[in-house]
């Protein structure tokens, strides 16, 4: 889309009669009941903040995927990213909202409370450049995100050794989306019949890898965007090529995507990172889902520098997260939704992180059924 | 690589909840739930009476044998930068316990302030935020009347906190308190929402983030005399500081047991500062002000108010945004451009930045 500076970039994706126009264009294009699933938690997050859910036809569920990256960062890597906080001489650098997930024990607010130094960073370009002003400290960045988010990771790493850093390093928990979509639609359970694939993913990775999954599934994939407009536009596509029994990777996000996406982030995470097995919270642990440090960068991992591989916990059972982050159940279909679990109270992940379900579901839908 | 069947169904997941009730967090400062909670179960246990569980952010007092009533209120003020475009702590301090004052319809009449300095805070920045105190004082038409100061070592303050108490009189008759809200009342905003808060942190500079935001921080009790000339009925008045509109809202509605219904396409919002509560992950209608006014009054009185308030300086934007509603009392709901309903609820804690 060429750049017009008169363009309204906040505005043009909310217009209510162009989403009016979609919803209509659902509603006719609409003869069954379709599962459609939006991988992303930022998708989640609009979808209930603009409350496009109660726009739909009843004929379309929309669940909830996986895709927040605080939500499935398993409780041991939390755990681990504690026992380095609380470590005296350690500057514990994370992403905002993985400061109020709580480990087994305490949370990154109670460890920075009894004086251990957690700082809040936009960037992790931003820990490396603390770890050059406190050479006598070691500098930690708590390394989770998807696909989107690991470029950046990457970069710091690359920028640490760069700069001759030897204070610095990265705890990792980093996710890809297609291993998880395998997992999925592999499962018995699926219920899910169409993607929406996340529109910040593929502006990193493109499309490409989606191909294999559509056709051995059978399921169309369309790659989506975040405003009202994109995800109707999105939803649309998906319903026109269930309906035609067609099942193709379609991209309805075109001004951030394409096939190939951004092949200089892919490089640079290739340089850093390598496919690992990783541990979803709720999830299991799905083969070659994880990006790991490659062994030539083994000095930035954090991991083994404070030795703390060895810390397993096992979850206790309380609430139903793993269930809501496979989209077999909604939010509100757990007992301790909006009356045990709130965001001030949060007894799963995905009621922390703004980006998960749980909290997206409390925050703006009002008057919802819930089982209790 | 054969992936079928590979979700090992561990069951349910998930960690024993954790509730900060031991420790204090930054997130009991937040002006959100957990600073509410925090109230309740420390000071409201061992302050409680009338006067104080009103739940108000001024007490309104009895004068023995006199005319009218008093309206105390007192504020501690920490921010950082101490200077920041807009305004800087002095005049965050005195504005902070002139408004709050000023919402239960008291004219403000004099204030104190008590300074908690940290050693190596140049004089000159003492200066320059006295001068900017004294000049907002004239503006309200207050005096600073008493003082003290104390200092802290070196690393043990964050250049200088202010506590400032305020004494306004409350004339025979006037009622407005978070409590009388009731069905059928309009809901008005004196201007745009979130500039405080994005101007703070855009001067913090870590975020590398450069913006034009100006701080709003005004003293109101002239725009609310003017209120309540235009409307002698208003039920409610309050500034939503920290947690912004929506939590300042959520607070009313508790207060009068209604609920808050507003128009998100009448809720006015700076295009930067919009722009820049997206990139970060906020929401404007959560972040701070420190100059804006929620008026709540009967539909009759609302033409009346409006264009009232358009003369003035510090409500020259103001809108209708809102009505307060019957159903779900105690919650506060939205009417989104797309014309579906959302809830907004009280801030959790710290407000946090989310991760993409």
């Amino acid at each position: 889309m060429p750049m017009d500076k008169n363009f309204n970039y906040s505005k043009a994706f909310r217009d209510p009669v162009l989403a009016k126009g979609l919803v209509e264009e659902i509603k006719k294009n609409v003869t069954r009941t379709w599962v459609l699933m939006e991988i992303c938690g930022g998708q989640t997050h609009a979808i209930m903040q603009y409350g496009l859910d109660q726009l739909l036809p009843p004929e379309i569920e929309l669940v909830h995927g996986p895709g927040c990256p605080v939500c499935v960062t398993p409780l041991e890597q939390i755990d681990r990213a504690h026992a380095i906080a609380m470590q005296p001489n350690v500057i514990f650098c994370s992403f905002g909202d993985m400061l109020r997930v709580p480990g087994s024990q305490v949370d990154l607010f109670k460890i920075r409370a009894k004086g251990g130094q957690v700082r809040v960073v936009y960037s992790p370009l931003d820990a490396v450049q603390i770890a050059q002003e406190n050479p006598d400290k070691e500098v930690v960045f708590f390394a989770i995100g998807f696909e989107t988010t690991v470029p950046a990771n990457a970069a710091s790493v690359l920028q640490a050794k760069a700069l001759g850093l030897t204070n610095f390093s990265i705890l990792t928990s980093q996710v890809r989306v297609p291993p998880a979509m395998h997992a999925i639609l592999g499962s018995p359970e699926n219920r899910v019949q169409a993607f929406l694939a996340a529109g910040h993913v593929c502006t990193v990775m493109g499309y490409w890898e989606y191909f294999p999954i559509a056709q051995k599934y059978q399921v169309p994939i369309v790659v989506t965007g975040f405003e009202p407009t994109d995800l109707l536009q999105g939803i649309l596509a998906a319903v026109k090529q269930l309906e035609n029994n067609q099942f193709q990777v379609e991209n309805a996000y075109q001004r951030a995507v394409t096939e190939n996406g951004n092949t200089a982030a892919q490089k640079m995470i290739n340089k850093v990172f390598e496919p690992c097995h990783r541990n979803w919270r709720g999830i299991g642990t799905i083969p070659n889902s994880g990006l790991g440090l490659r062994a030539d960068y083994a000095l930035f991992d954090a991991e083994k520098r404070f030795s703390v591989e060895h810390i397993q916990t096992k979850e206790p059972e309380i609430c139903i997260a793993g269930q809501i982050l496979q989209g077999l159940k909604k939010p509100n279909q757990c007992p301790a939704f909006g009356s045990l679990c709130t965001p001030s109270n949060p007894l799963g992940a995905p009621m922390v992180s703004t980006e998960g379900a749980c909290s997206a579901y409390y925050r703006y839908a009002l008057n919802l059924e819930t089982t209790h | 690589m054969a992936q079928e069947n590979l979700i090992s169904f561990q069951g349910p997941v998930c960690p024993v909840p954790l509730q900060h009730k031991d420790t204090i967090v930054m997130g009991h400062g937040s002006g959100g739930k957990m600073t509410h909670d925090l109230i309740n179960l420390v000071f409201r246990k061992y302050f409680s009476n009338a006067i104080l569980d009103a739940g108000n952010d001024f007490a309104n007092v009895q004068i023995p044998d006199g005319n009218g009533r008093l309206s105390i209120s007192t504020d501690a003020h920490i921010v950082s930068p101490i200077i920041f475009p807009g305004g800087d702590i002095g005049k965050l301090a005195v504005c902070g316990t002139v408004n709050d004052m000023a919402m239960s319809g008291a004219v403000p009449l004099y204030i104190t302030a008590s300074f908690i300095l940290e050693e190596g805070l140049p004089i000159a920045t003492l200066e320059q935020i006295a001068q900017s105190m004294q000049e907002v004082a004239q503006e309200a038409g207050i005096q600073i009347v008493a003082g003290d100061t104390k200092v802290v070592e070196k690393g043990k303050g964050d250049g200088i906190f202010i506590s400032t108490t305020g004494i306004g009189w409350i004339p025979d008759g006037r009622e407005i308190r978070g409590d009388l809200a009731q069905p059928g009342d309009r809901i008005i905003i004196s201007g745009t929402l979130g500039d405080h808060g994005i101007a703070v942190l855009a001067a913090r500079g870590d975020l590398g983030l450069t913006t034009s935001v100006q701080s709003d921080v005004a003293p109101l009790n002239h725009l609310i005399q003017t209120v309540i000339n235009a409307a002698p009925q208003t039920h409610v008045l309050r500034d939503p500081t920290r947690g912004g509109l929506a939590t300042t809202l959520n607070e009313i509605a508790l207060q009068s047991k209604v609920g808050i219904q507003l128009f998100e396409e009448t809720i006015p919002v700076q295009n930067e500062v919009q722009s820049a509560s997206e990139l970060l992950g906020f929401d404007p209608l959560y972040i701070a002000n420190e100059g804006k006014l929620i008026v709540i009054v009967p539909e009759a009185e609302v033409e009346a108010v409006l264009s009232a308030m358009k003369n003035t300086k510090y409500g020259e934007n103001c809108c209708l945004i809102g009505e307060v509603v019957d159903k779900y009392p105690g919650r506060v709901f939205m009417k989104t451009t797309l014309g579906t309903t959302r809830i907004l609820d009280m801030m959790a804690g710290e407000m946090l930045p989310r991760i993409c």
